[in-house]
């Protein structure tokens, strides 16, 4: 900097400008300043471009009917329906897929990972394998070879297959069949009794730890656990009158109606979503593991743990220190990377909203910056959530 | 205070990239293109009969032409294109932002399309419709058979919405499977994934032509809806916007007043007509407006042949290329025989 110190001098502003604390709030402001400019004048360039172009823009387009139907959706959607319910139609089915494919990756990465590092040479081979093979090949290549080379060969409908030999459970080129729960009046409590058995299956858990804390007698919960989770909602179940129906798929016409389906589509991209990226889980967790050092597991030993619980209760832990942060940016690219669904006609947010929606609407800038916000707004919860988590597991160091 | 400083310099340069953002001045279509030395002419990804590429690199096909045609009234010479394949979900964004000078890509001309979308329609150059196509051994011999059918469907065009809005209108409860990419929908119907293909009867029979069995499938007779394909430019250029409207009339008139890529030269040393003679620049001043030389029409001609020429040999049953729509009688033929193709008089 150009401003020479003067020791002495005793003038305010010179003080000022040497002071780290105003310097540094003065070039925050400045950035801060030039940013938000930048980013004004970007907004403002577009709008204006869009306005030379001839081109409508704003929202309004929202509140319009969106007119086309869409394969598949948990949702009551309609095509008299607004964009506004589409782009929630898309959310909810890329939440729902990414969801479910980060739950069962997981799960599946923590398996391969495991067994990875498994003494027994075949096992960790064919662990090694998995993983080398899955992680360095494309997704989206994946996604088509599920699709196109397993998905789309199952029978037709009229040949479909009766999984278990039930006839309301099969399976056929355009997707899974399956009942449809119809709940009747009184399943409310069916439901309540169930939230309740959990509660009670955590108090039971943690009494039980509690006691082997105190008295270092270990007793094993699994039973009572099932009891109050399983056995009694069944029981309120049975009491009021059994309230629930199912309502079966039939084959009429072309399709099976009737009951619930799952998209070939859906499948396909659940199965590469979660196939590839847990070998990316697989190598995170065996990365994890191997961080703990051996005198851990040699201390565990030594203290007569047994070999199972010295991986679940002493490396897991601390292996989850070295694993939560990876696992945070794989979480998010389950979810960014589901958007490749649209290749094989799965109705994602992209597909359903970037595509269909902005090509009847025409409005491409608008439409494009709220399918970005959604993946930002989920990246970024996804990463704060795991970021808590991360904090309380970490090593506290006094 | 080094990171400070590098922070500043990004910022400054943040800014300066979005001062070039500014909106240059308006400076004519035609005049870009002169200085360029080569129209630029978006077309799709290749599919037999529209815009396809043969193997030694070179794109042919019945929107190809229309560039060719249009390069040919500028340069008289219809290789001076740069051909953009593109996608239907970007094609009208990438126009009106000037990536491109025109778009000859089976557009189907609606309402919002020419007012909301910064762009204008030219001249409907292909009539065509959206139909089914299933397969022959499924027996069915109308659209109307097709309730509780599953029906394959490509996105980011207008047969979405047709097939939504023809199902609700007879009740046909039809599930579409949308996809994005032709050879993954192409390859689901064949496997049965879906009962029929939906999409623009000439993009059928151009499917169709592209099947390993083109007999075993059958498209239906039913047109569910109004597709005009016609050529398409930015907003706000007139003198561009009647180049290429022009253009497209020329390969009509061509071919009514019976001009062909062979007697062209003939017609223009001997002009049978005083309008042959007005329209192959022999007589009148009739390139002023459009501030083109006087040959442009004789030159359109003899580069790609009249409409009927590039519809023999692109889109008909006649020809080995030809992906098999007949033309005679058909809205597509001449309105001296019966169609819709009409040019406004050349004086």
């Amino acid at each position: 900097m150009a401003v020479v110190e003067k020791p002495g001098s005793g003038s305010d502003l010179s003080t000022i400008i040497n002071d780290e604390r105003y310097r540094a709030i003065f070039y925050q402001i400045l950035v801060f300043g030039i940013v938000g400019w930048v980013f004004y004048s970007l907004v403002d360039n577009t709008l204006t471009n869009m306005a030379n172009q001839g081109k409508a823009a704003g929202f309004d387009f929202l509140l319009g009917t969106a007119g086309f139907s869409i394969a598949w959706t948990p949702l009551d959607y309609k095509p008299d329906d607004s964009y506004l319910f589409v782009y929630w139609v898309g959310i909810v089915n890329t939440l729902l897929i990414s969801g479910i494919a980060i739950v069962l990756t997981t799960i599946l990465g923590f398996v391969v990972g495991i067994l990875r590092l498994s003494k027994n040479w075949l096992i960790s081979q064919m662990a090694a394998w998995y993983v080398e093979v899955l992680r360095n090949t494309p997704l989206l290549l994946q996604i088509i070879f599920w699709y196109l080379g397993a998905f789309a060969n199952l029978p037709r409908p009229k040949q479909s297959i009766e999984l278990l030999g039930i006839d309301w459970l099969v399976l056929n080129n355009r997707g899974l069949y399956f009942p449809n729960a119809e709940f009747g009046d009184l399943f409310w409590m069916t439901a309540i009794a169930f939230v309740i058995g959990i509660a009670g299956a955590i108090w039971l858990n943690r009494k039980a730890t509690e006691r082997q804390l105190a008295t270092g007698v270990y007793e094993p919960t699994l039973v009572k656990t099932l009891g109050a989770i399983v056995g009694f909602p069944l029981v309120v179940f049975l009491v009021t009158g059994m309230p629930l129906s199912w309502e079966l798929p039939v084959l009429k016409g072309f399709n099976y109606q009737g009951g619930t389906f799952i998209l070939p589509a859906m499948c396909s991209v659940l199965v590469a979503l979660v196939i590839y990226h847990s070998s990316f889980v697989a190598e995170m967790v065996r990365a994890g593991i191997l961080s703990v050092s051996h005198g851990q597991t040699e201390a565990a030993y030594s203290l007569g743990i047994k070999p199972s619980w010295t991986m679940r209760l002493v490396i897991i832990p601390q292996a989850m220190r070295a694993i939560i942060p990876p696992m945070i940016s794989l979480w998010m690219n389950v979810v960014k990377n589901s958007s490749l669904a649209i290749a094989i006609g799965f109705p994602d947010l992209v597909s359903v909203f970037m595509q269909t929606s902005l090509n009847q609407s025409g409005h491409a800038i608008e439409i494009v910056a709220m399918v970005m916000l959604f993946y930002m707004t989920v990246s970024l919860t996804i990463s704060g959530c795991l970021n808590i988590y991360n904090k309380k597991i970490q090593l506290r160091e006094r | 205070m080094k990171k400070l400083s590098l922070l500043g310099l990004g910022a400054g340069l943040l800014a300066a990239l979005s001062f070039t953002a500014e909106p240059a001045v308006a400076e004519s279509t035609l005049d870009i293109v002169k200085k360029r030395g080569h129209l630029r002419c978006q077309i799709g990804t290749p599919a037999p009969g529209f815009y396809n590429l043969k193997s030694d690199g070179t794109w042919v096909g019945s929107d190809v032409s229309v560039c060719r045609a249009v390069a040919a009234a500028i340069f008289g010479d219809p290789n001076k294109v740069e051909f953009q394949s593109v996608t239907s979900t970007v094609r009208f964004t990438a126009l009106a932002n000037g990536e491109s000078d025109m778009l000859s890509r089976t557009a189907t001309w609606t309402l919002f399309r020419d007012t909301q979308l910064g762009l204008n329609f030219t001249a409907t150059n292909f009539y065509d419709g959206q139909g089914f196509m299933v397969p022959k051994d499924s027996g069915i011999k109308s659209s109307l058979e097709l309730k509780g059918a599953t029906v394959c469907v490509l996105t980011g065009t207008t047969t979405e919405l047709n097939l939504t809005d023809y199902s609700r209108t007879n009740n046909l409860d039809i599930q579409p499977v949308v996809f994005q990419d032709t050879n993954v929908r192409n390859e689901t119907y064949l496997k049965g994934g879906c009962d029929a293909i939906t999409n623009d009867k000439s993009g059928l029979a151009s499917n169709k032509a592209g099947f390993p069995d083109p007999g075993a499938h059958t498209i239906l007779p039913e047109t569910i809806s109004k597709e005009p394909l016609a050529p398409a430019v930015r907003k706000g250029d007139g003198q561009w916007y009647d180049i290429v409207r022009w253009t497209v009339f020329a390969l009509i008139a061509a071919e009514e007043m019976g001009i062909t890529q062979a007697n062209v030269d003939d017609m223009a040393k001997n002009p049978p007509s005083p309008e042959v003679a007005r329209m192959l620049g022999v007589e009148g001043e009739l390139h002023k407006g459009l501030g083109l030389d006087k040959s442009w029409a004789h030159w359109i001609v003899k580069s790609v042949g009249n409409y009927g020429e590039i519809y023999g040999k692109y889109m008909g049953d006649k020809s080995p290329d030809g992906i098999g729509i007949a033309r005679a009688g058909s809205q597509n033929d001449l309105w001296t025989r019966g169609g819709l193709m009409y040019a406004p008089p050349f004086r």
